[in-house]
């Protein structure tokens, strides 16, 4: 167990928190056993056998002890020995392998739980995570009290977990991998860091075995030497890294969400469940977060509700607008038409005990007058209705076109969701018709153009005669033609070949655009440069 | 006892005409389709704010789309337009393209695509865009014998059309008519454009359009030709075409011939 920052149970993991009073950190290291990572602490009367299990993971073609629950500490095993000796020191251990993907997707549920004490979370795989609890641990009580809150519900889930608060995040992780629930004060983290081992820097093993046979023991050994001497031994990043624990500057965290402009949240003491309630509270929040964004004279153009469940699982529920929102009701209407459309409805289990609504991106609003110009107020009912639309059946389903600078029939137009774009595409210059000419291009065009069966040409470059599409035989009586496409070749690897399309009517009266893929005897030869017969599509349909 | 029965009978009958049919002076005006004949049916066209369905003749897409793209034209003139479609008939039919609106005249800007995943998503949001009144139409098109477009579907529309002043219409391919609230219903097959010569291309939109039902007239069937550079139909015009030359010795019947068939 020497060497190692923290050895922990079956299932768990271990915290810490840091200080300062600019910043303060809190970090929680897990060491996460393979595949269900939530599971009950063994009860009181359960079999007390205590059989030791361990989970293993194959390093370099030997399969190494991975985790060790406290059963196999005692029993002598430890971690990153071969699970051979493990069994011959141990014969009745419990062996699970090991899961990273699950170990990470656990992590990812505890930082979403962790979100409830601030927003900024930052993930520390592959068992840490580090929170930024600047300015937020006074609303549950102090340091202490947070401290407290976090690690006693992590171990009631049946999590290891050791915490720490500092004023840098490494060295709030140092401190947790010797012990937990230390509160270093700002400053003060030279001497806390100080005494433990040097393994606790969380740095390569090379590094930390090399500073072992150089007889640096403690962190505190090593800040004693000059950094010169350390650096040219172990390279600059261990400095760096070493001066942070030590508090003397600190590495930035990434938390994994951008941290929202405004962000308000009920808790609840008993925990709801009904719609009803869910709703009045969307309301109210809605409200609270419009009076927050007014005063500021912004308006959301990306919200977000997270509804948290008692039991730790958290719903995030988005939803984006084209305009920013300045109205409650909108902000009320946008989410009744998102929750009514999930494909899984939101399920309050044993009910939500915080409902938090956060505006992720905001823009200033101009007030503009709106009674007198009709049109403003007719883009604003547009814009509503696509942001109502939007947010039931998804964004990238309501759609504006914008003209592309091609002439290949299929890559001339450019769907965009409306939401962003409605303003580009109603100020967009589309080609102009030719006054007198009868359309040139379809009204429906086929994404893919779909293969015809043409019996014969008259010609070899000629229009077809008779074409079968969808199993239905099709007598051309008149055609218009060719018009002659060729492929961008700046563009294409050369694959593509030049199409003649032709306007074709049946004896119907249908009229199709058909063309004819590849010029006859220039591209349409075989390796031997025999010609060889063309394909036929049929690419849209006229009015 | 006769008697006053039919008066009743009478009185009763005269007040269901009148809640049936909402006087001339309270609708709103009319918009012209550009046919005459069409029209004088229609008592002057097409009624707004209301539910139009449009039936492709078998699986005639192309020319119910220009059909119903026309009044959607003409209905919503300067402001935009919702189109509403299901996925699936993107494949089956192809896309709207956006070239080939403007080729009809249509501008494209004004137009909102919405693209649903099945009928019962395209009917809602068809339904919620008709309660926007910034709209100049609604365009649902539906792909099949959708079961879920029946009779109380149809009434929702046609109550939300009336409601907001924007008209519904729907477009209906591979389907056959099933009893609805629409104002008016159209069967539309493709028709031969009209002949050409060397100088006046072929190739200008016609469609057989059937009206089978019209709520307050009568119906017809005609042969209707979309202008496309003023952008409404007509009867379909005659285009200069060789002629055989007049005999000299019969004047009557050859020019009754010869005005039959520039007529046809």
């Amino acid at each position: 167990m020497a060497g190692l920052p923290l050895l922990l149970a079956g299932e768990g993991w271990g915290g810490g928190l840091s200080t300062n009073n600019v910043l303060r950190k809190e970090r929680a290291p897990t060491r996460i056993a393979s595949g269900d990572a939530i599971r009950p602490p063994p009860q009181a009367g359960e079999a007390k056998k205590e059989l030791p299990s361990v989970v293993v993971a194959k390093d370099h073609n030997a399969i190494l002890l991975h985790a060790v629950d406290e059963a196999a500490v005692r029993t002598g095993l430890s971690i990153g020995l071969p699970l051979a000796n493990a069994r011959a020191i141990c014969p009745e251990l419990t062996v699970y392998d090991a899961d990273p993907a699950a170990d990470l997707k656990t992590l990812n549920d505890i930082a979403d739980w962790c979100d409830r004490f601030t927003p900024l979370v930052a993930l520390d795989a592959p068992y840490g995570l580090f929170l930024d609890i600047t300015g937020c641990a006074h609303l549950f009580g102090g340091e202490r009290a947070l401290l407290q809150i976090v690690t006693h519900a992590l171990s009631r889930r049946g999590f290891a977990v050791s915490a720490a608060i500092a004023g840098t995040s490494i060295a709030a992780r140092t401190l947790t991998r010797h012990v937990s629930g230390k509160i270093v004060a700002d400053g003060a983290e030279a001497q806390a860091v100080g005494p433990l081992p040097v393994s606790a820097l969380g740095a390569d093993s090379a590094v930390t075995t090399g500073l072992r046979r150089a007889g640096l023991k403690t962190i505190g050994d090593v800040a004693a030497r000059a950094p010169h001497e350390i650096s040219a031994r172990f390279g600059s990043a261990f400095t760096t890294l070493l001066g942070h624990a030590l508090g003397q500057g600190d590495a930035p965290i990434s938390p994994r969400k951008p941290l929202p402009d405004y962000i308000v949240e009920k808790r609840f003491p008993e925990p709801i469940a009904t719609d009803t309630v869910i709703a009045l509270t969307l309301s109210s929040l809605a409200k609270m977060l419009v009076a927050a964004m007014d005063k500021q004279g912004k308006g959301a153009r990306q919200l977000e509700a997270s509804f948290f469940r008692t039991d730790g699982a958290v719903r995030a529920i988005m939803v984006e607008t084209g305009r920013p929102v300045t109205r409650p009701e909108m902000i009320d209407r946008l989410f009744r038409e998102r929750l009514d459309a999930l494909s899984d409805p939101l399920d309050p289990g044993f009910g939500f005990d915080l409902i938090r609504l956060a505006a992720g991106r905001t823009e200033i609003v101009v007030q503009q007058q709106r009674d007198l110009d009709a049109t403003v107020h007719d883009n604003d009912e547009i814009s509503a209705l696509i942001d109502r639309i939007a947010a039931r059946i998804g964004g990238k389903r309501v759609v504006v076109h914008l003209p592309l600078e091609s002439h290949i029939p299929e890559r001339s137009a450019l769907a965009l969701p409306a939401q962003h774009h409605l303003a580009a595409a109603s100020a967009a210059a589309w080609p102009e018709r030719v006054v007198g000419e009868p359309p040139l291009r379809p009204l429906r065009l086929f994404e893919r153009p779909e293969p015809i069966k043409v019996p014969f040409a008259s010609v070899p470059d000629g229009p077809p005669h008779q074409f079968t599409w969808r199993r239905a035989l099709h007598a051309v009586v008149r055609v218009e033609g060719p018009e002659r496409i060729a492929m961008e070749w700046w563009k294409q690897d050369g694959a593509a070949l030049t199409r003649d399309y032709f306007r074709v009517e049946d004896a119907e009266g249908q009229r199709f655009w058909i063309f004819r893929d590849g010029l006859y005897e220039n591209e349409l030869r075989d390796e031997a440069g025999a010609p060889v017969a063309a394909n036929w599509y049929v690419h849209g349909l006229f009015a | 006892m006769n008697g006053a029965r039919t008066g009743t009978l009478a009185s009763l009958r005269g007040s269901i005409a009148r809640i049936e049919a909402p006087s001339e002076a309270a609708m709103p005006n009319r918009i012209a389709l550009g046919h005459a004949s069409a029209d004088a049916m229609l008592r002057g066209g097409l009624a707004p704010a209301a539910l139009h369905e449009v039936f492709a003749a078998g699986h005639q897409s192309g020319a119910a789309t220009g059909f119903i793209a026309g009044l959607a034209g003409l209905i919503s003139a300067r402001k935009p337009l919702v189109w509403v479609r299901q996925d699936f008939s993107d494949r089956e039919n192809g896309a709207l393209s956006m070239h080939g609106l403007a080729e009809l005249g249509l501008d494209p800007r004004l137009l909102v695509t919405v693209r649903a995943a099945d009928v019962d998503g395209a009917l809602r949001t068809a339904a919620d865009a008709l309660a926007c009144d910034a709209l100049g139409a609604v365009v649902l098109e539906v792909w099949g014998q959708a079961r879920q477009l029946d009779l109380v579907a149809s009434r929702k529309l046609t109550l939300a059309a009336q409601a907001s002043g924007v008209t519904a219409l729907v477009l209906r391919i591979a389907a056959t008519p099933i009893p609805s609230t629409a104002e008016t219903r159209w069967i539309v097959r493709a028709a031969h454009s009209p002949p050409g010569n060397a100088a006046s291309p072929w190739g200008a939109p016609r469609v057989e359009a059937e009206l089978v039902r019209n709520r307050h007239g009568p119906v017809g069937r005609w042969i209707m030709e979309w202008k496309c550079d003023e952008c409404q139909f007509s009867e379909p015009s005659a285009y200069p075409q060789p002629v055989a030359a007049t005999p000299a010795h019969r004047p009557h019947q050859a020019q009754a011939r010869a005005g039959h068939r520039l007529a046809s």
